[in-house]
């Protein structure tokens, strides 16, 4: 992306930060903003990324950073966007599966492993665990006495 | 003698299948001549079932495929189905979510049946030993395994190899004592 981009992105979300990351442009934006944010990415013919070809989260103990990878296959350039969530329980930020319906899976997979509700999600399931597992075992802090040995 | 194996000592030669077979008869040589018979066949067609979990599977595959060929061996045909085979190689990790699948395709099998646990995983958990929630340690916990191939992943030969050990067990087999792996299995 170039220098002209970026400017058309920091005047439209004053909060966003950009760093440039390992592989592609890394966009920190707050979690309130981020389905607006996300809607304008898409939307805008400057930027259409059109395809999220990865979600996750990674859980840094005091809070969860949520990753999203999008690919515009117009411009042929790929960006990462990354949102920070405080609190270990309850925890919960916008889905974004409205405007890439890949997101849904992605969601229910965030879910079963870290437990991140995503407000208004159409199908918010345990994707690959059990309905009845305890707990969500990607955390940090996740404990099961029986199944994992320490080291 | 001339020729030095340095592979295989000298006093294993002394000790083969036909040995084992007729101590196991008690030196009946009717008997000993029909379990041969039989073990022949049964050990120059072993049919396995076409299970893979992960990378252990295409090692298994190059093993099928011409270069390495183990149809040499009588281990023909990919069986899709449980009923028609002979052996299960238990070729990759397998998670909790898994067991359940293998211990039906197991008991699903008609006898006689083998297991052939290839690669880390199968054998002890492998890589996922420590810090995993979800990995079955050792398939022998679910299943009566006869032989262990170990390796991540083993190559091709490992396999041929763990093969003609089987085949090994196989032809030591005998009809006075029918076989069952799950006496054996806790």
């Amino acid at each position: 992306m170039t220098e002209e981009l970026f400017n058309i992105l920091k005047s439209q979300f004053e909060s966003v930060e950009i760093k440039e990351g390992k592989n592609y442009p890394e966009f920190y934006i707050p979690a309130s903003e981020l389905t607006t944010f996300c809607k304008f990415l898409k939307d805008d013919d400057r930027f259409s990324f059109d395809f999220l070809f990865n979600l996750t989260a990674v859980d840094w103990i005091e809070y969860f950073n949520l990753v999203y990878h999008l690919e515009s296959t117009k411009n042929n350039k790929c960006i990462v966007v990354k949102s920070k969530v405080e609190g270990r329980d309850n925890v919960s930020i916008d889905t974004v599966s409205m405007l890439w319906p890949a997101a849904e899976f992605f969601e229910r997979e965030v879910f079963d492993l870290f437990g991140i509700n995503f407000n208004n999600h159409p199908d918010m399931r345990r994707l690959f665990l059990e309905e009845n597992w305890n707990g969500h075992p990607l955390r940090k802090d996740y404990i099961d006495e029986i199944n994992i040995i320490e080291r | 003698m001339g020729i030095k194996i340095k592979s295989m000592k000298y006093e294993e030669f002394q000790d083969n299948e036909t040995l084992e077979l007729l101590k196991k008869t008690g030196n009946n040589v009717f008997l000993t001549t029909v379990d041969s018979i039989i073990n022949w066949g049964r050990s120059n067609s072993i049919w396995p079932l076409t299970f893979a979990t992960s990378c252990c599977g295409i090692e298994m595959m190059a093993a099928g495929a011409p270069r390495h060929d183990f149809a040499r061996f009588g281990v023909e045909v990919y069986r899709a189905t449980p009923r028609q085979a002979d052996v299960i190689v238990v070729a990759g990790t397998i998670v909790h979510k898994m067991a359940p699948v293998l211990k039906r395709l197991y008991d699903q099998m008609a006898d006689p049946k083998y297991v052939i646990a290839m690669g880390a995983c199968a054998v002890s958990g492998g890589p996922f030993f420590y810090n995993s929630y979800s990995v079955v340690r050792g398939v022998d916990h679910l299943i009566p395994v006869d032989v262990y191939i170990p390796g991540c992943p083993p190559r091709p030969e490992a396999l041929l190899y763990g093969i003609i050990q089987l085949q090994r067990i196989i032809k030591g087999e005998s009809l006075r004592e029918v076989r069952n792996p799950d006496k054996k299995f806790i």
